[in-house]
């Protein structure tokens, strides 16, 4: 009993914290999503209304919603695997014995991680700049058509992913590096003796020693990828034409422009319950593959 | 951690709560606390040196500018409200003033007061301050949209100067287009005022019943669309966003198009980007007019005014920094330290204001604004308007359908408007 109670009182402090700093707002933001909050709320609280399941059932019946949503799967499902294959691969090669200047390589290719977006956003907005940009001067050079990389809804995306796995696949990369110090070499020499190849011993020994850091990484960058807000915002401010409006972005204008908070709350855990559902799936795929072994 | 230390951080955390509790007391309580006072961008800059005189005058007056950026000013004033933390008085964007009012922030002005004249003020820029027929703030700058142009190609095209009508602007289009101008007129998509101040031109209301629903399948709002929209149909403007063009003056000054909308603000722009050989070159002149043979039409009644908020403690002295910047000769003094235009005609009147031929233009707009509704949902209305237009452009929506697809959008966002008017909690006036 004593004990119980010491216990208690030992992460009281811990709980007190979680609880003032992450159950109640996320409690008072679910609270919120129930009702119609807003400015005319925020200058006299009887303006305020119980709105039950209202703000859901418009977030749903909005099609700029499932625009935002469709965005930010275009952006999850091909940002994802483009960063974690080029995290990937930019592991390998650094873990290549035939390798050079190897701390150096790591660095340059880590630096993108720790740099601000938004200064790191008005240069790239140079290199996507219609003339005077260094993109299309390359693809000039190869005789490709100028692409407005910025202003044209189909490739504004594009160019906004382009940007964010440059930035982000650092991180992923670091993680690799050390998930493949630790695959014991024995089993390479082993399946060298077998007479495995390069491409074998990859697929049978690299892949599946990689596996659970693969589904760490998977996770985390997913997670990351479907909360897509601060490159839009910097670069395209959503536009051309609502093509980078991604869930989120559509939260902030919600909230914080329009002060529809009510509604940004329904947006927010519409998103949350999305990227429960898609974490789960991976965590169940994941353990399905695992099993037969 | 060592007890020293402990002790030291504990005396650090209550210094800190001291340190807020004493800010706190002394915004509210202190009497002799200087005047708090918000300003964006440019102005913010230069309102210390344009209030010393006041404050020769007046020893026993301080006053605190406090800077704020324009993209962020906005979120920081309703913030401000929501955390019970105003200023006493601020500069604010006079389409923001309904949003204020409806939360009832600002402190209603006495129209007949010292300093404030009406009459001397221009009508358009005015009622854009009144809200439910009571003034909340006083015009500080003003500013319209109209033509900017290059004359000179103009004439080449064998236009002697910028018509006053809109059948005379497309045929001027159409024969910039044969001189080799591809494109003439920029109206950058992204940009609102432009189409705005086109459907201000329509004797149509945007807004109907009060403010209570969209009327922007009106016929006028359509004839504007559909003039809007042709524009880029037929090549006479680009199809660009401002994001696109890397630099407007360059662009202004090599051709690339003759005319464009814009500001007050690009007067000095252009005075100090362009080189020389071109600086005689190009003019401003007010929009033309929808109706044919008619002269010029409307255009936006923007800028900035002052407010004083409601819960400040020192309305005496804001009401006294607010008649002395209202003062012509302030008036001319700001406009020599930022090129922002006056909101009285006596400014106006002065030298050397009287004299400048590029702002004359101006002048003779200005007596044509219009204001938008004072509705707080506005914003969100012009930006959805302009969406709808991009959109009927780059998918050919017929103009019938975009204009009740607006419509349907901008009920919408006056559902919660309605409800607030229907059980009395906020007054209506025609919108």
């Amino acid at each position: 009993m004593n004990r119980a109670l010491a216990g208690w009182v030992f992460i009281a402090p811990s709980l007190a914290v979680i609880g003032l700093f992450f159950v109640l707002p996320v409690a008072a933001g679910l609270a919120l999503s129930f009702s119609d909050f807003d400015l005319y709320a925020l200058a006299d609280l009887r303006n305020l209304r119980f709105a039950g399941l209202d703000n859901y059932r418009q977030v749903l019946a909005l099609p700029l919603f499932w625009k935002a949503l469709g965005n930010t799967l275009y952006f999850v499902v091909a940002g994802v695997p483009l960063s974690i294959g080029l995290s990937l691969a930019c592991a390998l090669l650094l873990q290549s014995p035939l390798a050079r200047f190897k701390p150096f390589f790591r660095t340059a290719l880590f630096a993108p991680v720790v740099t601000t977006v938004v200064a790191v956003a008005v240069i790239w907005r140079y290199l996507f700049h219609v003339r005077y940009g260094l993109l299309n001067a390359w693809g000039a050079s190869l005789g490709l058509a100028p692409v407005d990389w910025l202003g044209d809804p189909a490739w504004a995306m594009p160019a906004i992913i382009l940007f964010s796995v440059w930035k982000g696949f650092g991180a992923n990369m670091i993680i690799f590096v050390a998930a493949l110090q630790a695959i014991p070499l024995e089993l390479y020499e082993a399946a060298r003796i077998d007479g495995a190849g390069r491409w074998r011993q990859f697929v049978d020994i690299t892949l599946p020693m990689l596996g659970p850091t693969l589904l760490l990484v998977g996770v985390l960058t997913m997670t990351g990828y479907f909360q897509l807000f601060a490159e839009p915002y910097v670069m395209t401010q959503g536009g051309p034409l609502e093509s980078t409006v991604s869930v989120l972005y559509l939260m902030y204008e919600e909230g914080f422009r329009w002060w529809n908070l009510g509604r940004a709350s329904a947006v927010a855990f519409l998103l949350f319950v999305l990227m429960v559902a898609v974490t789960r799936g991976l965590m169940h795929l994941a353990r399905r593959t695992e099993e037969p072994k | 951690m060592t007890m020293p230390r402990r002790r030291a951080f504990i005396a650090g955390a209550a210094g800190v709560a001291g340190a807020t509790l004493g800010l706190g007391g002394c915004r509210r309580g202190d009497a002799d606390a200087p005047l708090r006072f918000w300003a964006m961008g440019r102005e913010g800059e230069v309102l210390e040196t344009l209030l010393a005189p006041l404050l020769r005058e007046q020893p026993r007056l301080r006053v605190r500018v406090e800077k704020l950026p324009w993209s962020a000013a906005h979120e920081k004033l309703l913030t401000a409200f929501a955390g019970d933390a105003t200023p006493d008085m601020a500069q604010l964007g006079n389409t923001w003033i309904a949003e204020l009012a409806a939360l009832g922030a600002l402190l209603p002005l006495d129209a007949g007061a010292a300093g404030l004249d009406a009459a001397d003020h221009f009508a358009g820029i005015w009622r854009s301050n009144e809200v439910d027929g009571r003034l909340l703030g006083v015009p500080w700058y003003i500013d319209t949209r109209l033509m900017f142009y290059r004359h000179d190609l103009f004439r080449r095209a064998g236009v002697p100067s910028m018509p006053g009508d809109w059948p005379g602007l497309v045929r001027a289009l159409d024969a910039l287009q044969r001189s080799g101008v591809a494109h003439p007129l920029l109206l950058p998509l992204n940009e609102a005022e432009p189409l705005l101040a086109l459907a201000l031109q329509q004797d149509d209301p945007l807004l109907r019943d009060g403010g209570r629903y969209g009327d922007f399948r009106s016929a006028g709002f359509q004839r504007t669309l559909a003039f809007y929209i042709e524009r880029f149909a037929r090549g006479h403007a680009p199809f660009l966003t401002n994001n696109q063009i890397s630099n407007l003056w360059q662009e202004f000054g090599r051709g690339s198009f003759a005319a464009f909308i814009s500001g007050p603000w690009n007067i000095g722009e252009l005075d100090r980007r362009l080189p020389t050989e071109l600086q005689g070159l190009w003019s401003t002149a007010p929009l033309p007019g929808p109706v044919p043979g008619g002269r010029f039409g409307a255009s936006t009644a923007g800028g900035s005014s002052l407010v004083v908020f409601k819960r400040s403690h020192r309305q005496q002295q804001a009401l006294q920094v607010l008649a002395f910047l209202g003062r012509p000769q302030t008036q001319l003094h700001f406009h020599a330290l930022t090129g922002n235009l006056p909101p009285r005609r006596s400014t106006w009147a002065l030298a050397p204001l009287a004299g400048e031929r590029r702002a004359a233009a101006f002048l003779q707009q200005l007596e044509l604004a219009k204001p938008t509704p004072a509705v707080p949902e506005w914003e969100r209305i012009l930006q959805e308007m302009q969406l709808q237009a991009a959109r009927a452009h780059r998918y050919g929506t017929p103009v019938a359908d975009a204009a009740a697809a607006l419509d349907e959008r901008v009920d919408g966002f006056l559902a919660k408007r309605r409800w607030m008017l229907a059980r009395g909690a906020l007054r209506a006036r025609a919108a």
